[in-house]
């Protein structure tokens, strides 16, 4: 109720020196919630480097990179979904499908068919989420639940439930360990689709819309805002993420398995994209801010391995953390109306 | 929390309460109360004295202070400053619920009810008739219907609160105020979203109420109301108090006058008369849609199109209609000779028809965002190239578009929550603008709109209409309609029952046509 009051009653705001300097305040909340991850990730980031001797190793930091390659860009686009006011529970199954049926490709044709077929496989799989949630009009939350389990059957039908093992030999393995300045090749491509989808919420048109669907849909509709084709392209989008990391882990891995997803990614990833300081509420959002999440609970983990916490205890300080962030928003959001 | 400074509770003795302090009664004593939000003051210093029996009105611009005072009388903020008492007796409050049980009970300009619970669970809500945790269902609804027949209410109790209309669910919160034995009752413009005859009736409850001793705090933008209703008026500007007089020495020039710091001397632009054969730019025939029964008119360019009846008459529904924003059954609509098919607004928007909807915060903005990204939503392929936004050509474009319709904020980086209404109504006109419309259609345009905004944006529609702009302008506000429109279509049950022109508007026939025979009403049902 207050923060309402403080809406409406608030007078014209030119004259007022105190006024501005609010302002000055609303300009900064958007630096302030990129400090509110960054200075923690830079902190934890500088403890780990004295605390533990291998963490500062270029071996161990590339490491990181690698594994998060998948969740990164999944949380990049689940950032997009999110902001446009939805919700895809289903990107662990997604990246489950994707790694078999890369899995199962790369076995017989070029590596080439295997990559491209299994991105318009993802593509796929989140248009259809993105129509459900448009078209019936079934909550996000629960029509992406639903269809995780039809994808995880689904994955578990194309593999026959068997562990698929790749060889070595093959051009598909290059796809993601190639090296460039001695970083591979899955971190190269993450990282291109990281900044691509960054650009595509801050400075596009489409960004626009996106923040707008999340923010007001209706307003958005009546101010003449596509709001379904929007949050429909978010979930293409989110699916192409999910595919690009099935893709990405098989041929890294070279070993694909049905439910080598699952819930556990679809958390980590709405974790990261949360301790990033993208609202739940959607409206609102960045892409580098999920990033720096996504890194932040892997430093958490890379640490607490390094140091020898028993591994227990990661599960228990990230939902500590992710209490925290969440607080920490709707403080922000009470505070600013 | 600070409400209590005892320097400012011994400043106004002389003003303290003739104490007939009993739990219910004694004079309400507000005293140098002044409250800020980030440091802009809201209200500053005001003191005022509120006595059994009487209506009190609180009268300002949008941003006078007036819904922050009712709200610290009601608890729901408290004051940085300055103290309240009741019969004497010195209050601070922590909550609502605090104020509640010392009988002062708020009906708030956003309704709160529970939609999924029936009338009577709504009005015991927090006081159920219970025992043992389980609730007395019957003995409930006998003590409801007993009220309902009290205060003269047509309602069931067990009708479900979200099938109501606005105006019951008002009547239900009235109810509620009036179970709890309230002594006290803040009504933040209670008639804002109510239809003639449900205006009126509310009325008759205020008058009852101030009758059986309680106090009324009337907080309102319609001035006639408070004259006829109030029996103190006080008037609040830029959160000072300016004076409190009785309602009998106060006319609505000197109420004006004091909250404007000046009077208004002419309250509607002058009509440009539309010139004779100007070519029609908006065609609608025999449209149907949900809430739309055969509706035909057209709109000339540089036309005004006022379009009155009651809430519920239809109006919103035809506008939405119009803009395709809901599926139209029958009928067709042209614009300026083109079929306007499709079913999508954003599509209308692309062909010139542009629709500034009722409620602004619910659909008309994006509140959380800036004024710049609320401005150029509408048509942002203006100020981008395949897909990128050209930052500083959309900056220049919206400092343009800012200052033709005088929005006034202190950056379009601003988010538009931080704007007074008639700023953020105008904001919606700026967008309107930007999309260079042949057609505009503006539900309830100065809704909740200070009185300097609303000129503003009276001069804004004259404006547009004369730049040869097509121009519909719904609002319940009569005078609205009459100061502004050249024709005025009159629609009751979905229908248009009457069009007037020229020497024939007047509020006789636009009433007279919207509380039409109830003989139509029959053909019209369907």
């Amino acid at each position: 109720m207050n923060v309402r009051v403080e809406t409406e009653e608030t007078l014209d705001v030119e004259s007022s020196n105190a006024a501005r300097f609010r302002l000055g305040a609303f300009r900064l909340l958007g630096s302030w919630r990129l400090a509110g991850i960054g200075i923690p990730f830079i902190i934890l980031f500088i403890v780990l480097s004295v605390w533990s001797g291998p963490f500062l190793s270029t071996t161990n930091l590339i490491n990181i990179l690698d594994q998060q390659a998948a969740t990164l860009a999944i949380a990049a686009a689940g950032t997009l979904v999110l902001v446009a006011g939805g919700l895809d529970l289903s990107v662990g199954a997604i990246y489950g499908l994707t790694t078999v049926v890369s899995g199962n490709l790369a076995e017989h044709h070029s590596p080439w068919i295997a990559i491209g077929v299994t991105l318009l496989v993802g593509l796929g799989v989140g248009l259809v989420n993105g129509a459900i949630v448009a078209f019936l009009k079934i909550n996000p939350l629960i029509a992406t639940l639903a269809m995780s389990f039809v994808i995880g059957g689904v994955a578990l039908k194309v593999s026959g439930g068997n562990l698929i093992v790749l060889s070595q030999n093959s051009g598909f393995y290059k796809f993601a360990n190639a090296e460039f300045w001695s970083i591979p090749s899955a971190v190269w491509i993450v990282f291109v689709f990281v900044v691509i989808l960054a650009l595509l919420l801050s400075r596009t048109t489409f960004g626009r819309y996106v923040v707008a669907s999340g923010g007001n849909a209706e307003a958005a509709r009546l101010a003449g805002v596509r709001v379904n084709q929007i949050r429909i392209i978010t979930y293409a989008l989110s699916g192409l993420a999910a595919g690009l990391g099935g893709v990405i882990d098989t041929s890294r891995l070279l070993s694909a398995q049905a439910n080598s997803g699952g819930s556990g990614l679809t958390f980590l990833v709405l974790a990261g994209i949360v301790v990033g300081g993208t609202s739940i509420a959607g409206g609102e959002g960045s892409v580098p801010r999920t990033a720096i999440g996504v890194l932040f609970i892997a430093l958490i983990y890379n640490g607490m391995y390094l140091l020898n916490f028993n591994v227990l205890y990661q599960q228990i300080v990230l939902g500590v953390i992710l209490l925290a962030a969440v607080g920490l928003d709707v403080w922000a959001r009470k505070r600013r109306g | 929390m600070d409400g209590l400074n005892p320097e400012m509770s011994t400043r106004n003795i002389d003003e303290a309460p003739r104490s007939t302090a009993e739990a219910s009664g004694g004079d309400l004593v507000v005293t140098g109360v002044s409250k800020r939000y980030g440091g802009v003051p809201a209200l500053t210093d005001v003191s005022l004295t509120i006595t059994p029996g009487t209506v009190h009105a609180l009268v300002g611009e949008n941003g006078a202070g007036k819904s922050t005072l009712g709200k610290i009388i009601s608890g729901v903020i408290s004051p940085d400053e300055g103290s309240l008492s009741l019969g004497g007796v010195s209050l601070s409050f922590r909550s609502p619920r605090e104020a509640m049980a010392h009988g002062i009970v708020t009906i708030a300009q956003e309704l709160a009810i529970v939609p999924g619970l029936t009338v009577a669970e709504n009005v015991y809500l927090g006081v159920e008739v219970s025992t043992a945790g389980f609730v007395r269902r019957r003995e409930s609804r006998r003590r409801f219907r007993e009220l309902a027949k009290k205060v003269g209410f047509d309602l069931s109790p067990d009708w479900r609160a979200s099938t109501l209309s606005i105006a019951d669910q008002q009547k239900v919160e009235i109810m509620r105020a009036l179970s709890r034995n309230a002594s006290i009752v803040v009504m933040d413009e209670p008639t804002a979203a109510l239809s003639g005859n449900e205006t009126k009736a509310l009325h008759e409850i205020i008058r009852s109420l101030a009758r059986e001793g309680k106090s009324v705090i009337l907080i309102s933008h319609f001035l006639s109301e408070v004259l006829a209703l109030a029996d103190v008026i006080t008037t609040l500007r830029d959160g000072h108090l300016i004076r409190t007089v009785d309602a009998k020495d106060a006319t609505e020039d000197s109420l004006i006058e004091g909250m404007l710091g000046h009077s208004l001397t002419t309250a509607f632009p002058e009509k440009v008369v539309a010139e004779e054969e100007k070519h029609v730019v908006l065609e609608v025939e025999h449209l149907e849609a949900p809430g739309v029964n055969d509706c035909s008119f057209v709109l000339h360019e540089g036309e005004i199109l006022g379009i009155a009846g009651l809430v519920g008459a239809g109006r919103s529904e035809l506008a939405r209609a119009i803009f395709r924003d809901s599926k139209v059954t029958g009928g067709a609509v042209r614009l300026k000779g083109e079929d306007l098919g499709g079913h999508s607004p954003s599509r209308s928007i692309r062909r010139g028809l542009v629709f500034i909807p009722e409620s602004r915060k619910e659909m008309g903005l994006l509140i959380g965002r800036s004024v710049k990204e609320n401005i150029s939503l509408s048509r942002l392929d203006l100020v981008s190239r395949m897909g990128w936004i050209a930052g500083i050509r959309e900056r220049r474009k919206v400092a343009e578009l800012m200052k033709t319709v005088n929005v006034r904020a202190a950056s379009m980086r601003m988010p538009v929550s931080m704007l007074s209404g008639g700023n953020q109504q105008k904001l919606l006109f700026a967008r309107s603008v930007m999309c260079s419309p042949s057609v505009l259609i503006a539900d309830e345009p100065t809704r909740g709109v200070d009185v300097g905004s609303k000129r503003a944006i009276y001069d804004l529609l004259t404006e547009m209409a004369a730049s040869g702009m097509g121009v519909v302008v719904i609002s319940s506000d009569l005078e609205e309609v009459l100061g502004l429109a050249h024709r005025v279509l009159v629609m009751r049950h979905g229908r248009i029952i009457t069009e007037l022109s020229g020497e024939r508007i007047n509020e006789q026939a636009v009433l007279a046509a919207a509380f039409a025979e109830p003989t139509i009403e029959g053909t019209v049902s369907s």
